[in-house]
């Protein structure tokens, strides 16, 4: 143990641990910039750059950075002398001084971390006015790079190429003209960027924000002509309450369905009755394959992998083209959606599908992306049109004079608004593959699945393994979210290692939850923890828990579909992946 | 951006490069070194090929190459000419004489003239502060460099 003190205090703490962290464990909350963490998900960022963190001890010539000093026995530490706070005032008017001040008009505007710190040590004007870094604005289908409000704290970096391994991004250039950019400073879109929204979501300022549709649906509201169908992803119900000072892990289902209904959507519907639909394909093909397999068919590959995930589809798609056989063909719950609401029940209803606008709300900034995907068009008509995160929804309830605290609970619309607990869970690491033994179970057991909760699916380790018994076959399991844990299980299968039968896959840490397009977390790993509970929570507050009990999706294939993986199936809810890994740099 | 297409041979002897060098990640620089010396210059086909030999991102070696210096993406002339501009050669006119060059070859510093046969650069001081101010044209060092003794240094390689 190292004895120190801090402010004064005497403080005990175990030794290789840095001054902020001590400081924390008595009270004392150093302030940070560039600095970020997720604890328990081993993701850190201190690069000590932006030096606001700087703290004087006593003795050493130099002002020293909190996030990046370890602990010493017998240094007197000092946060918040005047020589502190003068130099971290200095630093943070430099940062300022080339930093534009458009904090009205800026996406992050009560969001920003820049803007916080201003406020928090009282900067009431601007002192030095220097030259202003200038770059390009760079738009990709999901995410918009706004370099001249980048503070290089180099948080995007981390998540991009140490947590996610995409490495899309990377600090380029030196001193003044540093930024961060993809090689050879291409835009985004031409980059390995998987649109996971990691970067978006740790980026302190407004230097990465998502490309924001909410215009295009106010613009379909309004038209007449138009029949405005919504669907939300599972992950929305447990963090839009957030948006709304509601705590963390707050259930919001019936009050975003009421939100939704008053904006004006003539449906609302859930992607959770997609994802039961996903089950049934996905799932379908899972016991397709092992019972090929069992039965000594050397061309069945195993283990499969889930493919509800854009980020993940984009990542094999760029990382290993080679593997694109193995991934499920099925479609995401999204992309399940939009022909089903188009074809089947818009069909029904007699609407053309050009004059129906599907609308998705999603925690997720990568299925902007995937809905623009030109094998999700028909004839130039996108299945869904316009993908909405979390954040995006929130602006248009509170822009739109709804006060959502006191909206009362509303149910979805049917039929595609009837959904299971085994699709709610959809939304957390561990639960697509759940959902899925669910179903699997009692389809290839014949038998009633009694306990319906896999607890040995759930929780938080980056990759995780559990070995499911069908009823005397043991199904291997494979779990990993964030997308530097999938490599590894790639990398695992491409070696010929990997044991696994079936394998779950989310790109973003903690899964949807935890996705691109949720409410910023600023990078309290508690409120993800909090989002899963409420996930399971309203699973087990479902009266029907398998998908394939769906009463809806029942009447689905009975009226339309036929059978999972049949002929309909096949063309509407299946799709197939591309070799993205060409060079984008070479002219051939 | 310029682009090539490297021949088999040549994508052979950069793996080959990599190799030497165990293909590990923590030599790029040491990597990128050898490669200019390969192709004069590290143009981006050269830096995806070593991010893959070396399991990087194309970003990160692109950072690198952008954070220092020496390495350059643009090719070098047949004849690169460099100006010294360190203090003695400055103080006796250096900077004219760099201008010069400039106008005779019409390109700026870091540039390479359109039929390649010359690049321009400055560097600071060869240690030969007594003939200031100094030239470098490849290997060949000229002292006492006037504006005027310009065009006769290009004429001499022009031929």
């Amino acid at each position: 143990m190292i004895k120190l003190t801090i402010d004064g205090k005497q403080v005990e703490v175990e030794k290789d641990i840095t001054i902020l962290k001590a400081a924390k464990t008595v009270g004392i909350d150093i302030p940070t910039l560039c600095y970020f963490e997720l604890r328990d998900m081993n993701i850190e960022n201190r690069p000590g750059g932006c030096r606001i963190c700087v703290v004087e001890i006593k003795g050493r010539r130099n002002l020293a950075p909190a996030c990046s000093t370890k602990v010493e026995n017998g240094i007197e530490v000092n946060t918040h002398n005047i020589r502190v706070l003068n130099a971290r005032r200095t630093v943070l008017e430099l940062i300022l001084s080339d930093h534009p001040a458009e904090c009205l008009t800026c996406a992050k505007n009560g969001n920003c971390e820049l803007q916080s710190m201003a406020q928090q040590l009282g900067v009431r004007e601007l002192p030095y006015q220097g030259e202003q870094s200038t770059y390009r604005k760079d738009t990709s289908p999901a995410i918009i790079r706004d370099i001249d409000k980048c503070i290089m704290c180099r948080r995007c970096e981390m998540m991009c190429n140490e947590v996610q391994t995409v490495g899309a991004l990377s600090a380029i250039n030196r001193g003044f003209m540093a930024v961060v950019a993809p090689a050879f400073e291409m835009n985004l879109e031409k980059s390995s960027c998987t649109y996971c929204g990691q970067c978006v979501s740790v980026c302190p300022t407004g230097a990465l924000t998502e490309v924001d549709h909410s215009r295009n649906v106010i613009n379909a509201l309004a038209d007449p002509a138009k029949t405005v169908v919504v669907q939300t992803a599972p992950a929305v119900r447990a963090a839009l309450g957030e948006e709304f000072g509601l705590e963390p892990g707050t259930l919001v289902t019936g009050k975003m369905v009421a939100a939704l209904r008053r904006l004006g959507f003539d449906y609302v519907f859930d992607t959770d009755f997609a994802a039961d639909l996903t089950i049934m394909e996905e799932g379908s093909e899972l016991l397709d394959r092992l019972s090929r397999y069992l039965k000594g068919d050397k061309s069945v590959k195993l283990p499969i992998l889930t493919s509800c995930c854009p980020g993940w589809v984009n990542f094999f798609e760029h990382n290993f083209p080679e593997m694109r056989d193995i991934p499920s063909t099925a479609k995401s719950p999204q992309q399940m959606f939009g022909p089903i609401a188009k074809e089947y029940f818009g069909k029904k209803l007699g609407i053309d599908r050009k004059n129906m606008i599907v609308v998705s709300i999603m925690p997720c900034l990568a299925k902007k992306y995937e809905c623009q995907r030109d094998e999700f068009k028909v004839n130039g008509d996108p299945d869904v049109n316009f993908s909405l995160s979390t954040r995006e929804l929130a602006h248009l309830i509170k822009a739109s004079n709804i006060d959502f605290n006191s909206l009362p609970e509303e149910e979805f619309d049917n039929p595609l608004g009837e959904s299971t607990g085994a699709s709610v869970i959809f939304g957390t690491t561990g639960g697509v593959i759940e959902a899925a033994c669910r179903t699997a179970y009692e389809l290839y057991t014949g038998k009633k699945l009694e306990k319906v909760d896999f607890m040995e699916l759930r929780g938080f380790e980056n990759i995780r393994h559990a070995t499911i018994d069908f009823d005397g076959l043991p199904i291997n399991i494979g779990i990993a979210h964030g997308l530097g844990n999938a490599r590894k299980l790639l990398e695992d299968i491409k070696d010929g290692k990997s044991e696994f039968h079936a394998i779950e896959i989310m790109a973003c840490p903690g899964g949807c939850i935890g996705g691109g397009g949720q409410p910023y977390h600023f990078g309290d790993s508690e409120i993800l923890k909090k989002r899963a509970a409420a996930v399971y929570q309203e699973d087990a507050g479902k009266t029907i828990r398998k998908s394939h009990e769906n009463p809806f999706i029942i009447q689905l294939y009975k009226e339309f579909l036929g059978k999972p993986l049949g002929e309909k199936s096949h063309h509407l809810l299946h799709t197939k992946y591309f070799d993205k890994s060409a060079s984008v740099f070479v002219e051939e | 951006m310029a682009k090539i297409k490297l021949s088999e041979r040549k994508i052979q002897e950069l793996k080959e490069v990599c190799k030497s060098f165990n293909n590990e990640k923590g030599e790029l620089i040491n990597v990128l070194h050898k490669a200019q010396g390969l192709f004069g210059y590290l143009p981006a086909e050269v830096q995806e090929v070593i991010a893959k030999e070396l399991n990087v991102s194309v970003a990160h070696v692109y950072g690198v190459v952008t954070f220092y210096s020496f390495f350059t993406m643009v090719p070098k002339g047949e004849h690169p000419i460099s100006i010294c501009l360190g203090t003695a050669c400055y103080v006796r006119g250096a900077e004219k004489v760099l201008e010069e060059f400039k106008r005779i070859l019409n390109v700026q510093v870091g540039e390479t003239t359109s039929d390649g046969k010359f690049s321009l650069s400055c560097l600071r001081c060869v240690g030969a502060c007594g003939l200031a101010p100094v030239v470098m044209v490849g290997e060949k060092v000229y002292g006492r460099v006037s504006p005027d003794g310009v065009k006769d240094i290009v004429a001499e390689y022009r031929s």
